[in-house]
């Protein structure tokens, strides 16, 4: 959260002394807060209030890297508390448990189930992120052969969970190069592992039982020279836990209170895999950085990787389809031609109503940069003009032996001059797509 | 370094709105707070779930959908039984799909009878639900709505350009009213204050923003239903009514869920359902009794306050 300038002048030596060259500390002040100078000017800064200044000038919520190269993922760095507001930015990891207790085939297996985790939709690939090893067998040898084996399977990131000092410093160091998240088992040992964090140049969450625990933990390791920090809240009821969320978002935006300003990671703790779906969609919606889960089978990973396309969409910027001609059902010549926008819902909604129909149909969507019809309509991107360039290039006189088109109800004001530029006949369709099946079966 | 908590305090709760009669009465909304943040206000009704049933066999249903419910489907009092004695429903929503022109076009005398027979067998409270074409709605709601009379049902819906009709039978036979509007926070508002001018006490309109599914644009209705609830909370009147979502009838229309197996369409409903309850959903229609079964349990789970006073 940017300072005003009058918040920059309370903390300079209001001296008027005029060495940074301005009248008077406020002009400074001000010149400051427009970042038309830098702070350097003043020769009598004082420690505290530089520290101040700097760090507002950060973002209120820390970006965190885990992994390096195309697998990177990046969390944090969020400015609002409601999508609304401006958007969502950096989507949440998704990440699974591989417990090291595991039989080695099983591990295998974990590997292998999580690595296809990967699905394409709406022209975006979404998949797993990242996997967390846990030193369940309270070993280390076990352990570390684990991590090796993860690490060499896959190219997703890796978080590290165990509470052995010993075995944790060998682990990140076995992995040094993949920069894993190393997550210490408690507050009281958050120091010790920072310091393994620190050697191997990895991230570090920091797991605590309240928010005051976590402010005075990422201070301590923030001194101990970890920038890169990731709160990871231990509460027993997933309620309280997104409460929790809320407040160290709320005061990292609103207050800029930098010892709650990073992400956050969330484990799952419902073992019925609805309930953990469930629960691990609500850490998406609420502000998780970090959500890990054990169960892993496609149905319930496909959801939750939808959810989470879908949150994290920009609010201000329509998700298109590709404008073109698609083919409803099993058209022939003889099929309707209907022209709808290439606003995503806009083309769902008409889809699925044609669909429900059982009339084959043709829906060309025209490029109106992904807005709905009426909308589209008041800003002159679904035009007569437009409805027939799209009509002309896209093919579909090869395709049908008529020329009827179908234009929304709402657009009826165009009928006329459709039919004057394009040579086609224009049939008004219903306002609403909840009529489209009624209007489809009797169309001739 | 000593922490500071911003802790959120509203000035204006949600409107609390009673369904049915006596000790099978559900009530929904009555929240002062974002969902399940218990620090910060209460939430003195957990929100609930609806299933949904048909006044008619279904023609359109997916089999992973229709399994659960075996042949009582053929028999919407015995399907509106199942729901409550076997899945353990304390509301049902009854659409009255047959009165659509696609569905048979049925009349208020063939649905009187059937609406009648599961109320009185069912024995929860009934959410009636149009079949969706103004017109046959408009003919065939006012004689069921005068059917039920005194029984405090929940109907719908009402939209900008239909509300009249209904608000008036609802008024006059002692009904709560769903108002209806297409992912718009404004039109939302003047729906609400349409129903209101008409002597429609607004503590008896449950709004609904538009349900659309995991994957079709749930994040909009996300969005519009967090604008909606601030926005009440710091006291817009008519913004302070509970949310229902039909999560069912969206779902099941999506290809994710018809073409992939029970898991995936159970899964896609728990997703789309969880996300409108972390957005503020007070009252769930659902369908499949898995899903159902699980966001009841979810519920349970997130009113959990977890210790705290």
């Amino acid at each position: 959260m940017a300072l005003s300038g009058l918040d920059i002048y309370k903390l300079l030596p209001k001296t008027n002394c005029k060495d940074c060259g301005f009248a008077t500390c406020l002009a400074f002040a001000m010149a400051l807060a427009q970042k038309k100078v830098s702070l350097d000017k003043c020769p009598h800064i004082t420690a505290n209030a530089r520290e101040a200044l700097e760090s507002a000038a950060q973002p209120p919520i820390k970006l965190v890297t885990i992994g390096t190269g195309s697998h990177k993922i990046e969390i944090g760095n969020e400015t609002v508390m409601y999508r609304h507001e401006q958007k969502f930015y950096h989507p949440s990891a998704i990440g699974f448990l591989v417990e090291d207790a595991f039989s080695d085939a099983d591990i295998g297996k974990a590997i292998s189930d999580i690595k296809k985790l990967e699905f394409e939709r709406v022209g975006q690939v979404i998949s797993a992120n990242l996997i967390c090893i846990r030193n369940s067998s309270k070993n280390k040898e076990k352990f570390i052969s684990a991590v090796k084996k993860v690490a060499a399977s896959t190219d997703l990131c890796i978080a590290l969970d165990s509470s052995d000092p010993a075995a944790m410093a060998e682990a990140a160091k076995a992995v040094k190069g993949r920069r894993p998240l190393i997550i210490s088992p408690d507050a009281k040992s958050a120091p010790e592992f920072a310091k393994i964090a620190k050697e191997n140049n990895a991230p570090l969450a920091v797991t605590c039982t309240s928010l005051d625990e976590v402010a005075q933990m990422t201070d301590a390791v923030k001194k101990a020279g970890i920038e890169e920090v990731v709160i990871n809240l231990n509460e027993k009821s997933p309620s309280r836990k997104i409460q929790g969320f809320t407040y160290a978002r709320r005061a990292a935006l609103k207050k800029n209170f930098r010892a709650l300003g990073y992400p956050v990671l969330a484990f799952t703790q419902q073992a019925d895999p609805s309930l953990e779906l469930a629960e691990a969609i609500s850490y998406i919606l609420k502000y998780a950085g970090i959500v890990i889960m054990k169960g892993r089978d496609k149905d319930f990973v496909f959801p939750l990787l939808v959810a989470r396309q879908d949150v994290y969409q920009d609010p201000q910027k329509p998700v298109q389809v590709e404008p073109k001609i698609y083919e409803i059902g099993k058209v022939t010549k003889d099929s309707p031609v209907a022209v709808t926008t290439n606003f995503s819902i806009t083309y769902f909604t008409v889809a699925g109503e044609v669909e429900s129909s059982k009339v084959p149909t043709y829906v060309i969507c025209c490029d109106s940069e992904g807005m709905s019809v009426l909308t589209a309509w008041a800003a002159e991107k679904f035009t007569a003009e437009r409805i027939a360039d799209t009509l002309k290039k896209s093919g579909i006189e090869g395709l049908v032996s008529h020329k009827k088109v179908i234009i929304p109800g709402y657009v009826s004001v165009l009928s006329g001059k459709l039919e004057e530029v394009s040579g086609w006949k224009v049939n008004v369709g219903p306002r609403e797509a909840s009529g489209i099946p009624n209007y489809l079966r009797n169309w001739k | 370094m000593p922490i500071e908590l911003v802790k959120e305090k509203y000035s204006t709760p949600i409107n609390t709105v009673e369904i049915g009669l006596g000790a099978q009465t559900v009530k929904i909304g009555g929240e002062s707070t974002l969902p399940f943040l218990f620090d910060e206000g209460s939430m003195p009704n957990a929100p609930i779930v609806a299933p949904e049933i048909l006044d008619c066999e279904p023609t359109e249903w997916s089999e992973s959908l229709k399994g659960p419910f075996g042949d009582s489907m053929k028999d919407p009092v015995r399907w509106a039984s199942k729901c409550v004695k076997d899945f353990n429903a304390k509301i049902l929503c009854v659409r009255l799909q047959s009165t659509h022109p696609d569905y048979g076009g049925k009349n208020a005398d063939h649905v009187i009878p059937i609406v009648n027979a599961i109320a009185k067998s069912a024995g929860v409270p009934l959410i009636i639900i149009g079949g969706g074409d103004d017109e046959r709605d408009n003919d065939v709601l006012p004689k069921v709505s005068q059917a039920l009379k005194g029984e405090n049902c929940l109907f719908g819906i009402a939209t900008q350009n239909n509300y009249k009709t209904l608000a008036a039978t609802c008024l006059a036979d002692g009904h709560s009213i769903i108002a209806e509007s297409p992912i718009d926070i404004n039109i939302a508002k003047q729906v609400n204050i349409l129903i209101s001018d008409m002597g429609f006490d607004p503590a008896r309109i449950v709004m609904h923003p538009t349900t659309t599914s995991l994957g079709y644009g749930m994040e909009y209705v996300y969005s519009i239903m967090e604008r909606g609830r601030l926005a009440a909370f710091i006291g817009d009147k008519m913004l302070a009514m509970p949310f229902v979502l039909f999560v069912g009838s969206e779902v099941w229309k999506t290809k994710e869920s018809k073409e992939s197996g029970a898991a995936q369409g159970i899964n896609w409903e728990v997703a789309t359902a969880v996300s409108m309850l972390q957005a503020g959903a007070d009252l769930l229609v659902m369908r499949h009794p898995d899903a159902a079964r699980t966001i009841t349990k979810y519920i349970e789970i997130a009113m959990d306050r977890g210790g705290n006073k």
